[in-house]
């Protein structure tokens, strides 16, 4: 039952990062939307 | 153990991998990105005119990530052969660590991401090619030629060549004498290059069903059309400061280099072991890098100390 609950944790893990990294993409995007309309709009 | 846990061990349930991130960033080939980064930054730099420098990083991350998503595609589309050439067999899709339907999606989002982001950002032309390169890498080289005929990397060599065009559009709004000279570079650089390669992992080819040149007609022709394509290489490599658009320090590096760079394909002609294929291939990385540095080189100079660079 041990190797059981080791690889679900190693699972939930890998999902956690996943989903941590998804956070930090959106988030990077929308701080680079944000930068090209205020160039666009300033330019 | 329980009858019940060992029967549960022995049995795993079969649910999809989780895929690691660094899965997510291996499909993307960043090896082949950085030569596309590199080159697509070098188009638009020696293009005339000026962009803002936040448009230029949007531009260069919309290449990268075209340029990866191209490989994801590639990568789902290609999931079969991979699993049988010993240099691809490890990665995410062949080795099990991700779901082919996954990959596609990933690449598709990315693509579309990168392709939308460039038109809104840049310019719609500089759009346009990036598409055009995607889908050309995709359909034409990776759906199309790469199974079916000894001319692929030839022919699909474009979508390699496409990266300065787009940055140079992504600063001009269209395309040049200058870009297409860039161009020119790449294209008549790759059938040597990816030879080079194939000379050496022929038999991996051989087992994929993959056509390449030496597979199909051998070592001897492979070297004589890769000794050819080099020279073609040296009117090519001088076409920038043909057009104007480099000085003489760019022409003395790129004779210098399309020399070393022709020597090591006579090396590959009359050595028959193949220690002189790796050289001339890692040789030929160096080149392509130091051919665009010394294009940067001279324009910085040129900028700097107009007079002295001419």
């Amino acid at each position: 039952m041990t190797a059981m609950d080791d690889a679900e944790r190693m699972r939930e893990r890998q999902i956690r990062a996943r989903n941590r990294a998804l956070f930090a993409v959106l988030a990077a995007l929308a701080v680079l939307l944000y930068a090209i309309t205020l160039v666009r709009i300033g330019g | 153990m329980s009858q019940l846990s060992e029967a549960h061990l022995a049995t795993p349930p079969t649910r999809a991998p989780v895929t690691a991130l660094g899965d997510y960033v291996e499909i993307l080939k960043p090896r082949v990105m950085s030569l596309v980064v590199f080159t697509g930054v070098v188009g638009l730099a020696v293009a005339p005119g000026h962009l803002h420098p936040v448009l230029a990083v949007v531009a260069v991350l919309c290449i990268a990530i075209g340029a990866g998503a191209a490989g994801a595609i590639n990568m789902w589309y290609d999931r079969d052969i991979d699993a049988i050439m010993r240099r691809t067999a490890g990665r995410p899709l062949p080795a099990g660590r991700m779901m082919p339907g996954e990959a596609l999606g990933f690449g598709v989002v990315l693509a579309g991401g990168a392709v939308l982001i460039m038109g809104l950002a840049l310019n719609w032309a500089a759009a346009g090619l990036l598409a055009l390169t995607i889908g050309f890498y995709v359909v034409v080289y990776t759906m199309w030629l790469k199974r079916r005929t000894p001319q692929n990397i030839v022919i699909g060599g474009a979508a390699g060549a496409f990266p300065p065009l787009i940055g140079w559009a992504a600063a001009t709004g269209g395309i040049g004498w200058g870009a297409i000279a860039l161009f020119a570079i790449i294209f008549f650089w790759t059938p040597p290059h990816f030879w080079a390669l194939a000379l050496y992992r022929a038999d991996d080819y051989a087992r994929a069903g993959v056509p390449m040149l030496p597979v199909v007609a051998g070592p001897r022709e492979t070297k004589r059309q890769m000794l050819l394509y080099t020279l073609v290489l040296w009117p090519a490599s001088l076409a920038p400061w043909a057009l104007g658009i480099a000085g003489g320090f760019y022409a003395a590096a790129a004779l210098v280099l399309s020399a070393l760079f022709t020597g090591t394909a006579m090396r590959v002609w009359r050595d028959e072991s193949e220690r002189s294929a790796r050289l001339m291939f890692r040789f030929s990385l160096l080149y392509l890098l130091l051919i665009f540095s010394a294009l940067l080189v001279d324009r910085a100079g040129a900028a700097l100390a107009p007079g002295a660079w001419r």
